[in-house]
């Protein structure tokens, strides 16, 4: 991302209140059309930064550019506010119908109501809720107010879509529904997004670009693999969901691979350390496979290990497995597979994973 | 029991007969407290609704004083604004006392802090993030502050109902500060006290059976214009 | 009718000259303190129309307690007082308060009580005997207890009797008007001391007998005094005089004397301009 196609640049930007720095971002850049993820566990200051990028909270430090023009200098505050929206995680609708809600936006630019009418119809089939016009806004579901919420914000045709943490609330079928919903209207329109959340999956989904939040700082930044398969540190390897973390020394260096000692375990990694370098492992429990041991079938896998199951936990669609293989090792399994090994705790059993599925977190090259 | 049913009596035959002097006297009852309610909504509604939205020190102790303002006794209001009224008093070159201004004057004194006081809770009790939401969408500061009004507007028309009923009812302040002259300054209220201290039972019962059915006329309408929205 | 239609043009200007402060020069209006009774007896109701078309004035009349009627002309705060206290009226003349204290008309006070009448004081000439005898048989006594003009009467004649009455069993006190008064008397088929006016208004629906009348004591006079403009430069002056004059012209002193012949059968007070208060009563 350059300075050349941002159609948004924070720059220096610091959030200090009541003696607190909030947020420290020395640069961000957003580029016209992308679709922004913040994640991060809750009091990162995702929510702050979103709220000081829309100047609906006043930064104490540092510029916002939009469009390469400084926003509060080129840009009146409330012209800038204007080309943007914004959508809570609660849908703050106004005690109206839902048309005039859609329409709220428009009305406080003083458009006509011939045209208004024609917007918001528009708005309203995008989201599904056409046959809610005249419905009363305190009378709806939640999946029903948030996609009022959206239409609204999407009748003002903005040019940035800020969202903070928007499906929170909503059961997981109602969001599924919204955020298949949501991918298509931006996909549509070509809109700038930020979204805010602490769901993994969404951010996966929608976004072109996500970037990690802790202690007010942006930790990592970069595309949804980078940051799930290559996180820069522990915290954002914990927060991405890699369940193996592992501290290891790095014996030898041969061929493209490294081969990294773990608790007397040999284990090798797709990768260029030097040699006696500390190094941190994650692999992610998608990557592990078992098989009853010995093993079955030979595979491409060079890491594998016997061990022993020592805890199952349910997580809905998936099983988490927990095994004692000389280190901690958590694999992830389907209820199938579950069956068809008829795993239980205790059991022996072999993992397998790949060289090039572990990822390792150097301190030394950051 | 009897003297109860004279007075129904008596309240129906003054108002079938159009009995000139009660008709007269319940047309200015309404038009003092309904110019004092307006006086105290304007005043009342904007410090209630700025209080409510913005931080400035001291914000604790101004709200605690207009809670205590909504307690102020009727009397003591109509003792003060006298004393300041009287001829050799601050305001009496003003020579308003013993006449409607005055009645107008202290009733508005009473309204306000209770008008101002229901406007803080009604604007208070608007969810905080509404405000950014409002923002978001791009509206000026005065249209934010329309906006939030707007939404608050059930508890606020219970502000008017309250500001209204508080000052119609009003007795102490508008015998002193009116005089009750007849034809001038007498209102329900004040007739009703005069007539009690007459000894004309039925008639004052009279007289507050009109003043109740007035009163309620009037918060019917009210009433109407805000549970209307209440669909469900 | 012609009262009423005088009300209603009343009331219209009333209306339009509401809001906010009087137009008319400060001059027009005068401001008459009197007391409740006087106002409740509804005389001034026929008098102050016909003085108001006469002299083009607007009369505020203050109807408050006696006390206060006469506290508010010491503060320059009435025009001219309509009152009927005489001790209060002679401490309101020596302290240079008042100018031309003129006598306007009389009116009496009766003793009534229960129809059976158990302190047996029926016909008594005068009205200290009377009280000595309510006292002596424990007969109740029910005061206004107000600090108003009936109220000081009724202390007077209670000393001239030289009862004990404060803190007696029998001696109870309303704190109200003298129709209120009245009607708990009524109700408790008590003795109490009311202003023949009232009475006569009330009559009908009390069911108590006038029982003692006619003692010079009894007698409840009524002076207007006007102001002094020279302690209190801001009252109007020749707006006072003007009502104190009127008061005790001819032309009202006549309809005093036919008031309330027609509704109850009898005047409620007698006009006594000129006349010397030593000469009042029979």
């Amino acid at each position: 991302m350059t300075t050349a196609n941002a159609i948004l640049e924070a720059r220096n930007l610091k959030v200090i209140r009541g003696g607190s720095l909030l947020v420290h971002v020395p640069s961000l850049i957003i580029g016209e059309g992308e679709t922004l993820s913040l994640i991060g566990p809750n009091g990162a200051g995702k929510t702050t930064l979103l709220q000081a990028l829309c100047h609906l909270m006043r930064p104490s430090a540092g510029d916002i550019l939009f469009r390469g023009e400084k926003v509060g200098d080129s840009y009146a505050i409330l012209e800038y506010r204007r080309k943007l929206a914004m959508v809570f995680q609660e849908p703050l609708l106004f005690d109206t119908t839902v048309f005039e809600n859609v329409a709220s936006g428009l009305k406080i630019r003083g458009l006509g109501t011939d045209l208004i009418r024609q917007i918001v119809t528009e708005q309203l089939n995008r989201f599904g809720i056409g046959h809610l016009g005249g419905r009363s806004a305190r009378t709806l579901s939640g999946g029903e107010a948030q996609r009022t919420s959206l239409a609204r914000a999407f009748a003002i045709k903005p040019e940035i879509l800020f969202l903070d943490e928007p499906f929170a609330s909503l059961d997981p079928p109602t969001r599924e529904a919204i955020i298949v919903d949501l991918g298509k209207a931006i996909a549509e329109t070509g809109t700038t997004t930020a979204i805010a959340t602490h769901d993994r999956n969404e951010a996966l989904r929608l976004s072109d670009r996500i970037a990690m939040m802790d202690g007010g700082k942006i930790v990592q930044i970069g595309s949804p693999s980078d940051v799930m398969n290559r996180p820069v540190d522990k915290l954002v390897a914990a927060f991405v969901g890699i369940e193996t973390i592992l501290q290891g020394r790095v014996r030898k260096k041969q061929g493209g691979s490294i081969f990294v000692d773990v608790n007397g375990n040999e284990i090798e990694v797709a990768g260029d350390v030097e040699a006696g370098t500390n190094v941190t492992l994650c692999i992610r429990p998608e990557n592990v496979t078992l098989s009853l041991s010995p093993p079955v079938m030979a595979t491409s896998a060079r890491n594998v290990f016997p061990g022993r199951i020592s805890r199952i936990t349910f997580l809905g669609l998936v099983v988490k497995i927990e095994i004692a293989c000389g280190f901690p090792l958590v694999a992830y399994v389907t209820g199938n597979a579950m069956e068809d090994l008829s795993l239980r705790e205790g059991k022996e059993v072999t993992a397998q994973f790949k060289a090039t599925a572990v990822h390792v977190i150097n301190k030394m090259s950051m | 029991m009897d003297i109860i049913l004279d007075g129904i009596r008596k309240a129906f035959h003054l108002l079938f007969t159009f009995d000139a002097e009660v008709l007269g006297i319940t047309w200015f009852s309404l038009k003092v407290s309904g110019t004092a309610t307006f006086i105290s909504l304007f005043f009342g509604m904007s410090v209630g609704t700025v209080v409510a939205l913005t931080q400035f020190p001291g914000r604790k102790f101004v709200v605690s004083l207009i809670n205590t303002g909504m307690a102020l006794p009727p009397v003591v209001v109509g003792l003060f604004v006298t004393i300041f009224l009287w001829r050799n008093g601050p305001l009496g070159f003003m020579e308003i006392l013993y006449t409607p201004a005055a009645m107008i004057i202290a009733q508005a004194i009473i309204a306000t802090p209770i008008v101002t006081g229901i406007s803080l809770a009604a604007m208070q009790q608007l969810p905080k993030k509404l405000r950014l939401q409002i923002l978001a969408l791009g509206a000026t500061r005065l249209q934010m502050v329309r906006i939030l009004v707007r939404e608050a507007r059930l508890p606020l028309l219970a502000a008017v109902m309250a500001g209204f009923g508080g000052v119609i009812s009003e007795v102490g302040a508008s015998i002193m500060v009116g005089g009750n002259i007849k034809g001038y300054t007498r209102v329900l209220t004040t007739a009703t006290v005069m007539e009690t201290s007459r000894g004309n039972f039925d008639i004052a019962i009279a007289l507050g059976i009109i003043l109740l059915i007035f009163a309620y006329m009037i918060n019917l309408v009210l009433t109407q214009i805000q549970q209307r929205e209440r669909p469900r | 009718m012609a009262v009423l239609s005088l009300m209603a043009a009343g009331i219209f200007m009333a209306a339009v000259s509401a809001i906010p402060v009087d137009a008319a020069p400060v001059q027009k209006n005068i401001i008459l303190a009197t007391t409740t009774s006087t106002q409740d007896s509804g005389l001034l109701d026929v008098l102050i129309p016909v003085f108001e078309k006469k002299r083009g004035y607007f009369v505020k009349t203050i109807a408050v307690g006696s006390g206060q009627a006469m506290a508010m002309g010491a503060k320059g705060e009435a025009d001219v007082l309509l009152v009927h206290s005489e001790a209060a009226e002679k401490k309101f003349m020596a302290d240079g308060n008042g100018v031309n204290r003129r006598l306007v008309m009389h009116n009496d006070y009766i003793i009534v009580g229960p129809p059976g009448d158990p302190a047996g004081i029926k016909g008594i000439k005068k009205a200290s005997e009377a009280f000595k005898k309510i006292a002596a048989t424990g007969s109740i006594f029910m005061s206004r207890g107000d600090n108003s003009g009936t109220h000081a009467k009724e202390k007077d004649i209670w000393k001239a009797a030289g009862v004990k009455y404060e803190g007696e069993k029998w001696y109870q006190q309303t704190g109200l008007g003298m129709g209120q008064t009245l009607a708990v008397a009524a109700e408790k088929k008590t003795y109490t001391l009311a202003d023949r006016g009232t009475y006569l208004a009330l009559k009908k629906n009390l069911g108590l007998d006038i029982l003692v009348e006619g003692d010079a004591i009894l007698l409840n006079v009524y002076h207007v005094i006007e102001v002094n403009p020279k302690k209190w430069p801001k009252v109007n002056a020749p707006g006072g005089k003007a009502f104190a004059d009127f008061m005790v012209s001819k032309g009202t002193q006549d309809i005093i004397k036919t008031f309330g012949v027609e509704k109850f059968g009898s005047p409620l007070f007698f006009p006594d301009a000129g006349k010397k208060v030593e000469d009042l009563g029979k």
